[in-house]
């Protein structure tokens, strides 16, 4: 009797105990199957568009973009034609616009670092009257909207007869970029005062410590600020558009924008175009997503 | 001496950079002021027109449609990008296997380009043969919007291309969260708070700052969107007044029309009305933004 009732009170607790487990576990697990249904229907958000993109892309031309119901991955037709025929168009060609966007970059990526880090070495590293002031002046000058400049600067460099050549794309990154300066200024404020005295009682001069003690440790930074502007200069489309009138000269954002507004385009060949134009950043985005992450995110940190 | 030496290199260092702030800022919009008060068009000398330019706007129809579209803009946009921003940043920071993979993905589209974006939503987006609307048919819903060839929906497609790339503002989110300190957490359990409760009073006073953040950058582009209206609008019709954004307006009288006196206008109204949005968020900030260690800010 006495075994069969401490037996039953045995089974009458793991039942409890199994109760009070698996009712939590199931809602655990529930919430956890909603969290990945969630982030899968986001993904598909994401990258559906993407990948029908593709399959328009790589349809031939008599073959209508569209289809019922849609095609969301490439099976049938695989025309990979169709993306020569985007870069190499005598009309439009998109390996062209590809380079003379590099070459904006490239200027720009030169200007940038001369002129930024220069500016921000100051502003973190030295003791002059006027820093506090100028400093804001500096966050203020981010908030500006272009516009109210993009007239003059236009007519400036008209005037200085620029217009229809890279320079007016080019030359102002030397005058520095107000964002850049700040992401810099605040990333050499981490490093330790010592170092620069250090380097003054040895002798080095300002411009020495600046050139072999803090830029070399600035590597981190300036990946940051050559991968945000790599990804603003393959963007811009309204400098170019205003300063350059020569399809030889045009730009990736600036070709991309003509073929689609100017007349009934081709629609694969338009996502062949548009392929063309996402996927650097998309590269430079995988490559570099630590750095790209890491620099948004302190500049919304500190900002 | 020592002093005084390091003061002239400071300026040595940040000549680059002063150059640039008269040449190319200060200068132009010195310049852009005296400039809207005259008829420049490239052609003739420019005459001076005292304040002409700024009373033909009220007159001046794209002004008005310009100016109501990009208030539309900014009104519906922001409150949106905010929610959803914050409610990805949420749920991208959960501790779950195959977290990296979601948030990649999620991020990825940030990156690319308006214009491409916009010729890729332009597509997906034809009311007739479109995907999204095709998708929209499959699961019952008989009429869907004409997007961008309908006045009342050109503005909501943009802002749904706009969510296709929201990743860089819960980047943001994200490490505001990942930057509140886990005791705060903890004492809040202690005193028996719930879920929600810590959501509300923990997580949320602590992500004001970024919050106030996101608001600031993001009316500051809202102002100034272009490619997105330039890739769209670009063919005229419906399309070209229900998403004629107000930069786009002023491209046209002045690059497109050669009116650079009155594009300079416009673009100083803009400037005015910006910054006086600009200013009334600053204000409020102080009611509802919490800063935790108000001495280290810099």
């Amino acid at each position: 009797m006495r075994g069969n009732s401490s037996l039953r009170q045995s089974h009458i607790s793991t039942a409890r105990r199994l109760s009070d487990d698996i009712i939590p576990r199931a809602r655990k697990l529930l919430r956890l199957l909603a969290l990945y249904a969630v982030l899968i229907a986001l993904c598909g958000f994401v990258l559906l568009p993407v990948s029908w993109m593709l399959t328009a892309a790589l349809k031939p031309d008599n073959v209508p973009f569209f289809s019922i119901p849609p095609q969301w991955f490439p099976t049938e037709h695989f025309e990979w034609r169709n993306f020569e025929t985007a870069l190499l168009d005598p009309v439009r060609p998109f390996l062209r616009f590809t380079l003379n966007t590099l070459i904006i970059f490239g200027g720009n990526v030169i200007g940038t670092i001369f002129s930024c880090t220069l500016v921000a070495y100051a502003f973190a590293r030295l003791r002059f009257r006027g820093s506090g002031f100028l400093f804001n002046v500096l966050i203020i000058t981010m908030l500006i909207p272009w516009q109210s400049q993009m007239i003059p600067q236009f007519l400036l460099f008209l005037e200085l007869g620029w217009y229809g050549t890279y320079l007016p794309l080019i030359v102002p990154s030397f005058a520095g970029n107000a964002f850049f300066i700040f992401l810099i200024r605040q990333y050499m404020r981490t490093f330790p005062r010592d170092l620069d005295e250090a380097a003054k009682i040895d002798g080095c001069s300002y411009f020495g410590i600046f050139r072999f003690i803090i830029l070399p440790l600035c590597r981190p930074v300036l990946a940051v600020v050559v991968v945000f502007m790599f990804l603003s200069s393959w963007g811009d489309l309204l400098g170019p558009l205003i300063y350059l009138n020569n399809t030889d000269q045009f730009t990736i954002a600036i070709g991309l924008a003509n073929f689609a507004t100017r007349y009934s385009p081709n629609t694969n060949l338009l996502m062949a175009a548009n392929l063309v134009m996402m996927i650097p950043p998309i590269l430079v985005f995988f490559f570099a997503q630590e750095q790209l992450i890491g620099g948004i995110a302190s500049v919304g940190l500190k900002g | 001496m020592m002093e005084r030496r390091e003061e002239r290199v400071a300026y040595l260092f940040l000549l680059p950079w002063l150059i640039g702030l008269v040449v190319f800022i200060i200068g132009p919009v010195i310049a852009s002021l005296l400039i809207s008060l005259t008829d420049w068009n490239l052609l003739t000398p420019p005459n001076w027109v005292g304040l002409k330019n700024y009373e033909k706007m009220f007159s001046d129809r794209d002004f008005y449609n310009s100016l109501r579209v990009t208030f539309r803009f900014v009104i519906m946009s922001l409150p949106i990008y905010t929610v959803v921003s914050l409610s990805l940043a949420l749920l991208l920071n959960q501790r779950i296997r195959g977290m990296y993979f979601f948030r990649t993905v999620l991020f990825m589209p940030s990156v690319i380009a308006g214009t491409a974006v916009a010729v890729l939503w332009s597509i997906l987006l034809n009311p007739d043969v479109g995907v999204v609307n095709q998708v929209l048919g499959s699961i019952g819903i008989a009429h869907p919007p004409r997007w961008l060839a309908s006045r009342d929906w050109a503005i909501p497609a943009v802002i749904l291309m706009g969510l296709w790339g929201v990743g860089g503002g819960v980047i943001i989110y994200l490490a505001g969260l990942q930057n509140i300190p886990p005791h705060l957490y903890e004492a809040a359990t202690i005193d028996g708070a719930n879920p929600r409760q810590k959501f509300r009073f923990v997580t949320l006073p602590m992500l004001t700052p970024s919050i106030f953040f996101q608001l600031i950058t993001g009316l500051v582009a809202a102002f100034q969107v272009f490619d997105v209206a330039y890739v769209l609008a670009g063919r005229g019709g419906t399309r070209a007044s229900a998403l004629q954004f107000y930069l786009l307006n002023v491209y046209e009288e002045g690059f497109q029309n050669g009116r650079f006196g009155y594009a300079s206008a416009l673009s100083w109204v803009l400037v005015v009305i910006a910054t006086i949005v600009i200013l009334i968020t600053f204000r409020t900030s102080e009611r509802w933004v919490y800063y935790e260690s108000e001495g280290d800010k810099a």
